[in-house]
C-alpha cells in the first residue's frame, strides 16, 4: 500500500514538474472590460480550436484596470500571461521589468513592416525597444445627430444666428457655435458630452486633445522639460476653449467617460458627444441606440491655426515577465499578426492596426465610422509614456477638473499649477 | 511574558498532558500571531520605507532618505488641501450625525406601540454597503432626474457638481448612514438614567430645558462622546463614499493615500502620508480619551 502510494505520488511530481504538462495548456490575457475585449475572447477561440491551448480573456473596469494591473505586476504574479496594457504604461512596465522585450519578434516577424508605424511607435515602442504588439488602434472622435443637422427649421435657425450652414464642424469654432446653439436647458437638450472623469485618464484625454489641436504640447518627452510649453499661451487658450465647451454639457457633467457620454447620446440629451472609437459600436447598434440610424462621425476638428489631432487610445499586447507560459505565448502573438487573423480581428469589431486591411475599402465601408476612424489614426498624438506617468496624469485631472467644471481659477493659473507639479514630479 | 509561560513539569497538571495554560495559549497564539503579520509588521515594513524613495512598480531598491518624504508632503499645497477637504467633511458629517443621531434617540426613549419596529428599521442605513448607498444616493442627486431635486422643487440643482456642494451632499449621505449607530450608543445612554431623577425634576417643577441640560446631557454625555470619537475616527478615514459619490470634488485625505499608493504606486510617500494621517487621528483621539476621562470621573 505504501508503495503503491509513493508511486502515485511521484507520478504526479513528476507530472507537475514537467515542462510540457500534460495538462491542456492555457494562456490569460488581461484587459479592460469593454466591447473589444468581447470580441478578442471571440476571437482567440479560433486560436483554441486551431491549437488546442485554450486563451481565456480575463477583465476589470477601466477605472481598475490600471490599479489591478500593476499590483499583479509590482506582485511578479503569475495570473495572467499576456496584458493588453495602455501605451502610457509603456514606461512603468518596460523599465520596472514587467514585460518580455519583443523587439525581435517584431523584427524577425516583420511586424514592423506589416503595421502601420505610428502604431508601432506609440502602442509598442519605449526608450528605442518594442514592448508589445498594437493590438487596438483607438483615438478619440465625436459621434453627432445628424437628424438635428439636417433638420430645415434647425439649419434656418442656426443659418440666422451664426452666418454659415449647419454641417459636421470644420473647427473648433464651429463646433462651440454648434454646442451652444443645441443647449436647450428647458427641452432637455444640451450641446455636447465631454470627458470629465478623473478617476483614470478621461479628462486629460478629452484636453490633451484640444492642447494639440490649438498647436499646444505637453511638454518635451525626449528631455522632461515642461515649463512654457504646459502652461504656454495656446494651451492656455485650448483650455478655455474645453471649459467654454464644457458649459454646454448636461448638468452635473463633473465625472463622465465612455459610458456617460454615449449614454447622454442614446437618451438624446446631446447633439454630439466625445469618445474614444471603440465604443461607437454601441451608438451604431439599433438595440443599444434608438438613434442609431440617425448618428454619424466625425473626427476631432482642427484648431484656430489648422492643426488638427486626436487624443490616442488603444493599446498593445503584452507578454508579462513573470508569466509560465510565454513560449506559448510567443506563438500566440505569432498567430495573432497573421493577416488573416488581423481581417477576422477587424471583422469582428477591432479596431487593427495591420496597414493591409485598415486602409482597405472593406474596413472602410465596413460600418459607419471606421472612415472617421482611419482619418482619426493619421492625426493621433499621446500623453507621457514615461515610468511616472500615473502622478503626471492624476496631477493634471487634480488641477484642471475645478477650472473646467467650475470655472475656479483661471487657465492660465491652472497650467502655471500644473506645471510646478508635473517639473517636481518629473524631478526637473 | 506570563502567556509563554510553562507549567511546573512536576505539575499534576502536566501530567495530564494539554494543561489549561497550554489551550489558553493555542487559543490566543493563532490570534496573535495573526496580528503580527497582518497588523504588527506591515506597521514597521511601512514605518521604514516613510523613510525611502521607493516605487515599487519600478523594480528598484530603495534609496534611504530620510524624512524628506515626510518634509514634502507637509510642504505640498494639494495634501493641505485634502485634509482642509477631510477637515471640513468630519465636522460637517460628524455634528450632524450626533444631532440627528442624539434627537432620534430622545424621541425614541419612551413606550409607544410598534417602538422596535421603528428602532429596527432606523437601523438598516448602516447595515446596507457602503457602495450600494453611495451609488443610489448618487442617484438620487442626479440633477436631470433624480428625485430628491423633484421632491425638493429646485430644478436642476447640482449637488455633486461643485466642491462646496458634493461635500455636503457626501456628508448629508453619510449622516443618513451613520446617525443610526450614534442613536444607538445614546438610546442605550438614555434608558440608563434613573427614572427618580426625572420625577424629582418633575415635582421641583424643572422646566424641560434644566432638565436636558442638568440631567439628561451630564449622564448620556459618556456614550455621546464614545459616539463621537467612533464616527469623528470613521470620517476622518472617509473612503467609499467620497470616492463613489464624487473623488473630484471631495478628496479626502485618504482618496489622496490611495491614488499615491495604488495608482501612482509611489510607496515611500505614501507610506509618509499613511503615517502622518495615523499621527493625526491618535492626537484627535487622545484629545477625546481625556475629556472622556474627565467626564466620567464628574
Amino acid at each position: 500500500m505504501r508503495k503503491s502510494t509513493m508511486s502515485i505520488l511521484a507520478g504526479v511530481g513528476l507530472m507537475l514538474t514537467s515542462s510540457t504538462s500534460v495538462l491542456a495548456q492555457e494562456l490569460t490575457i488581461f484587459w479592460a472590460e469593454w466591447d473589444p475585449a468581447n470580441y478578442l475572447q471571440e476571437l482567440v477561440n479560433e486560436y483554441e480550436a486551431e491549437t488546442g491551448v485554450k486563451v481565456t480573456v480575463e477583465t476589470t473596469p477601466w477605472s481598475d484596470f490600471q490599479t489591478k494591473t500593476f499590483a499583479e505586476l509590482n506582485a511578479k504574479g503569475d495570473a495572467y500571461d499576456m496584458v493588453v496594457g495602455d501605451s502610457q504604461w509603456l514606461g512603468a512596465a518596460s523599465t520596472g521589468g514587467h514585460y518580455v522585450d519583443l523587439s525581435s519578434f517584431i523584427t524577425e516577424n516583420g511586424v514592423d513592416k506589416s503595421f502601420v508605424p505610428a502604431t508601432l511607435q506609440y502602442y509598442s515602442q519605449y526608450d528605442g525597444k518594442y514592448w508589445s504588439i498594437p493590438l487596438e488602434g483607438d483615438a478619440n472622435g465625436w459621434a453627432y445627430r445628424k437628424d438635428w443637422f439636417e433638420d430645415p427649421t434647425e439649419m434656418a435657425n442656426f443659418k440666422a444666428k451664426y452666418g454659415y450652414d449647419l454641417a459636421v464642424p470644420k473647427n473648433y469654432k464651429e463646433l462651440t457655435d454648434i454646442a451652444e446653439f443645441f443647449t436647450r436647458p428647458a427641452e432637455n437638450k444640451y450641446g455636447v458630452a465631454l470627458y470629465t472623469q478623473t478617476s483614470y485618464d478621461a479628462m486629460a484625454m478629452g484636453v490633451e486633445q484640444t492642447i494639440f489641436t490649438w498647436g499646444g504640447e505637453l511638454g518635451n518627452y525626449e528631455t522632461g522639460e515642461v515649463d512654457g510649453i504646459i502652461n504656454s499661451p495656446s494651451n492656455v487658450q485650448a483650455l478655455e476653449a474645453y471649459r467654454k465647451l464644457y458649459t454646454f454639457t448636461p448638468p452635473s457633467w463633473t465625472q463622465a467617460f465612455f459610458v456617460e457620454n454615449n449614454q447622454a447620446f442614446t437618451e438624446g440629451l446631446v447633439a454630439m458627444a466625445m469618445n474614444y472609437f471603440a465604443f461607437f459600436p454601441a451608438l451604431a447598434n439599433e438595440s443599444t441606440n434608438p438613434h442609431a440610424a440617425n448618428t454619424g462621425y466625425f473626427a476631432n476638428p482642427p484648431g484656430p491655426n489648422g492643426n488638427q489631432h486626436a487624443a490616442l487610445g488603444g493599446q498593445g499586447i503584452s507578454i508579462i515577465s513573470y508569466s509560465e507560459n510565454q513560449e506559448e505565448a510567443m506563438k500566440f502573438l505569432q498567430w495573432f499578426i497573421r493577416d488573416d487573423v488581423q481581417q477576422k480581428w477587424a471583422d469582428l469589431g477591432g479596431y487593427t492596426c495591420s496597414a493591409a486591411v485598415l486602409n482597405s475599402e472593406g474596413f472602410l465601408n465596413a460600418t459607419p465610422y471606421n472612415r472617421a476612424f482611419a482619418d482619426s489614426m493619421k492625426i493621433v498624438k499621446d500623453f507621457w509614456a514615461v515610468p511616472v506617468f500615473a502622478d503626471m496624469l492624476f496631477q493634471m485631472n487634480d488641477r484642471l477638473h475645478p477650472y473646467i467644471t467650475t470655472g475656479e481659477g483661471s487657465a492660465q493659473a491652472t497650467l502655471d499649477g500644473l506645471a510646478e507639479d508635473w517639473k517636481k514630479t518629473l524631478g526637473n | 511574558m506570563a502567556v509563554l509561560a510553562t507549567i511546573d513539569s512536576g505539575s499534576r497538571a502536566a501530567a495530564r498532558g494539554w494543561s489549561d495554560l497550554a489551550i489558553r495559549n493555542a487559543f490566543i497564539l493563532p490570534t496573535i500571531g495573526f496580528l503580527v503579520v497582518f497588523n504588527i509588521f506591515p506597521l514597521i515594513y511601512s514605518l521604514g520605507f516613510s523613510f525611502t524613495e521607493y516605487r515599487v512598480s519600478l523594480n528598484k531598491p530603495a534609496e534611504f532618505i530620510g524624512i524628506q518624504n515626510y518634509v514634502d508632503l507637509l510642504a505640498d499645497p494639494a495634501i493641505w488641501r485634502s485634509f482642509s477637504t477631510t477637515a471640513q467633511y468630519v465636522i460637517v458629517s460628524v455634528g450632524g450625525q450626533m444631532v440627528v443621531g442624539f434627537g432620534l434617540a430622545l424621541l425614541l426613549n419612551r413606550p409607544f406601540k410598534y417602538k422596535g419596529l421603528f428602532t429596527t428599521l432606523l437601523l438598516l442605513p448602516m447595515m446596507l454597503s457602503p457602495a450600494v448607498v453611495g451609488l443610489f444616493w448618487k442617484l438620487l442627486y442626479d440633477p436631470s432626474w433624480g428625485p430628491i431635486n423633484y421632491a425638493l422643487g429646485i430644478g436642476k440643482f447640482e449637488w455633486l457638481g461643485n466642491r462646496v456642494n458634493a461635500l455636503f451632499a457626501v456628508a448629508i449621505t453619510d449622516i443618513w448612514m451613520w446617525s443610526p449607530f450614534v442613536m444607538l450608543l445614546s438610546l442605550a445612554g438614555l434608558s440608563a438614567i434613573p427614572k427618580h431623577l426625572y420625577e424629582a425634576a418633575a415635582i421641583d417643577r424643572a422646566s424641560w430645558w434644566y432638565t436636558f441640560t442638568r440631567i439628561t446631557l451630564p449622564l448620556v454625555s459618556p456614550l455621546l462622546l464614545i459616539a463621537l470619537i467612533f464616527r469623528t475616527m470613521e470620517a476622518f478615514k472617509a473612503f467609499d463614499l467620497p470616492f463613489i459619490m464624487s473623488t473630484a470634488s471631495v478628496e479626502t485625505i485618504a482618496i489622496k493615500l490611495y491614488q499615491m499608493a495604488f495608482q501612482g504606486w509611489d510607496t515611500g510617500r505614501a507610506s509618509a502620508l499613511a503615517y502622518i494621517v495615523l499621527i493625526v487621528v491618535l492626537c484627535i483621539t487622545n484629545i477625546y480619551v481625556k475629556y472622556l476621562n474627565k467626564v466620567k470621573e464628574r
